[in-house]
């Protein structure tokens, strides 16, 4: 901890001691006797004790299906799911709790919207004559979707590119964003790169051209303020296992006039009204959306994280982020050889930060790190377009969160000095 | 320290300097992927009757896959293929045991180094990456060319 002087100066840091007893797994050794160092964090978050209490009480105490029973425990059941969705919907300041589709994770509900889309009527239905825009620094999870729908329809996808600095290069968005365009889709802040997104700019274009706007919110809900209604988007999707809730469990806010009118994906139980063996009717949206039983327990975890979250305040966790990624960022680049893919400095960038490391292969650099309870994640982080932008072939990546420490950043940094000696 | 036991100072000689890398004429070829970690393999293999006259290969990724592709070479080029298929699924069991098995070093020469690799699963299919490109290419090359069978 050689630079103890420089991280205790670092203000709007949370009080981790407090947060981290919160996370059993935190208090791990591993490889005998190394403190984990838990930075994967944009992979999935770890859990507080709050949100497993949730789980296991569900299980003790309230089991049931939801919407079926007049049973006690069936009651009960349905009023903790239900309840999640007023949390979610208060969470992310949805103007109407009916807005809040529950999916088993983002995937599900990005692949929901292009389905919705891909059946829709008119105005909406993609069709060979419409385009769709995207991004080079999107998920593979924003990005085949809409492949997979411009496949099927016979649309045209587009993407804007990257620059250097591992910002959206916006230089050519009147010929991206069209009359044609009926979906633009992007994502808030990078998985890969950390950068966070200019979000206006883009939702004016596509506002001016009639377009929906799809935003992955992933890697922002965990670790902001997510305000549906501020971002003045169509759709907002997000996954419930990088904001402390439990795996099986994702979000779509969709507004009200499209939940209405869009068609459903899935079909079965609960997101009907009527059925005959010829035709159903669908019951009104979200249900229209939940086919089949929901991640029940999950929905509740999801809804004991929001409080957890919420507690402590997205504002105070966004600081307390930035705080630990500048410092990570000054740290990084002390490093010879070291190279941030992505903007290097904390101006709109989000807590994950990937780098190379001379040619020492990000699959050498995690090793090395493992073996001293570091956890980074190494790859294409499921971005595989933004290493091929770059040149590279994977990145290791070390990402942050609420409690998340500069002692770890100062750790990471012995770490990797200790990889360069190791392969040097 | 347990990494020693991955990173063998063969393995790290290998990655190194990696035997008989580069693309050079080939009677089939072929491209591999690790999706997990982006390690990448193009492959070409060479047959003179039955014999393995030539395997190159372009690649990039990890030491593990790096080393694994140099110590390929090394092993199979001048054998038949039969032979070179015996030392490909012997260093696949070796592999395949969970850090159980040593290997035979008469067999398996440098690649009994990457023993300590099959304890950890993620770095396996590393290993195993060129390996498996190679039994493709062979098999491709020797459909092109039925005479030759041994
Ligand atoms: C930006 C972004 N979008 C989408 C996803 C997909 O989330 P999930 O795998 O939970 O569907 C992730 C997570 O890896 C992500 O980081
Ligand atoms: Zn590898």
């Amino acid at each position: 901890m050689t630079h103890a002087h420089e991280s205790a100066s670092l203000t709007g840091l949370l009080d981790t001691d407090a947060i981290r007893k919160d996370f059993p797994v935190l208090q791990r050794l591993l490889h005998d006797d190394k403190p984990l160092v838990y930075l994967d964090n944009a992979a999935t978050s770890q859990k507080p004790r709050q949100v497993l209490e949730a789980l296991t009480a569900y299980y003790e105490r309230h089991n049931a299906n939801v919407h079926r029973g007049v049973h006690v425990l069936a009651e009960e059941a349905t009023a903790l799911y239900e309840g999640a969705r007023d949390k979610v919907a208060d969470f992310v300041n949805a103007p109407s709790r009916n807005e809040v589709i529950f999916t088993k994770n983002a995937s599900e509900s990005l692949n929901l919207v292009a389905n919705m889309l891909g059946w829709a009527d008119e105005p909406y239905r993609v069709d060979a004559d419409s385009e769709i825009v995207i991004t080079e620094m999107e998920h593979h999870s924003n990005i085949v979707p809409w492949q997979l729908l411009s496949q099927r329809t016979g649309a045209k996808l587009k993407w804007f590119g990257l620059t250097d600095e591992g910002r959206l290069d916006l230089s050519n968005i009147d010929e991206l964003i069209t009359e044609k365009t009926k979906v633009v889709s992007f994502t808030l802040v990078s998985n890969l790169l950390g950068t966070i997104n200019p979000v206006e700019t883009i939702v004016r274009k596509a506002q001016s051209v009639g377009a929906l706007v799809v935003i992955d919110a992933s890697q922002a809900a965990p670790h902001m303020v997510l305000d549906v209604q501020a971002l003045e988007a169509d759709f907002v999707a997000f996954t419930g296992h990088k904001m402390l809730a439990p795996t099986g469990i994702g979000v779509l806010w969709g507004r009200q006039e499209l939940l209405e009118d869009l068609p459903p994906f899935l079909g079965g139980g609960e997101m009907i009204e009527t059925v005959t063996m010829g035709s159903s009717t669908y019951a009104p949206a979200p249900h229209k959306f939940e086919a089949g039983t929901p991640p029940i327990a999950q929905a509740v975890g999801l809804g004991a994280a929001i409080d957890y979250l919420s507690g402590i305040g997205m504002e105070k966790i966004a600081a307390h982020e930035h705080a630990i990624t500048a410092y990570a960022v000054e740290r990084l680049l002390e490093i010879p050889d070291l190279r941030i893919i992505g903007p290097r400095t904390a101006v709109d960038r989000g807590a994950a930060i990937s780098f190379t490391l001379g040619d020492i292969h990000p699959h050498d650099v995690g090793q090395v790190l493992d073996e001293q309870g570091i956890a980074v994640r190494v790859g294409h982080h499921c971005a595989r377009p933004v290493c091929l932008r770059y040149g590279i072939p994977a990145t290791t990546r070390a990402s942050f969160y609420l409690y998340s420490t500069p002692g770890e950043v100062d750790a990471l940094i012995d770490g990797l000095h200790h990889v360069r000696n190791f392969f040097g | 320290m347990k990494l020693d036991s991955m990173y063998q100072d063969i393995i790290l000689d290998h990655y190194r300097n990696p035997h008989g890398k580069g693309l050079r004429d080939g009677d089939a070829e072929v491209h591999h992927v690790n999706p997990t970690c982006g390690d990448e393999i193009t492959l070409r293999v060479r047959l003179d009757g039955s014999t393995v006259a030539d395997v190159s290969y372009e690649s990039q990724g990890c030491s593990i896959s790096q080393a694994s592709a140099s110590v390929l070479n090394d092993l199979v080029v001048g054998k038949t293929v039969g032979e070179a298929q015996a030392v490909q699924e012997a260093f696949l069991e070796l592999m395949q045991s969970k850090g159980q098995g040593e290997g035979d070093e008469e067999v398996l020469e440098d690649a009994v180094a990457f023993a300590g690799v099959s304890k950890y699963p993620a770095r396996v299919k590393c290993a195993l990456l060129s390996w498996m490109a190679w039994k493709d290419a062979t098999a491709k090359a020797l459909a092109q060319n039925p005479a030759v069978n041994d």
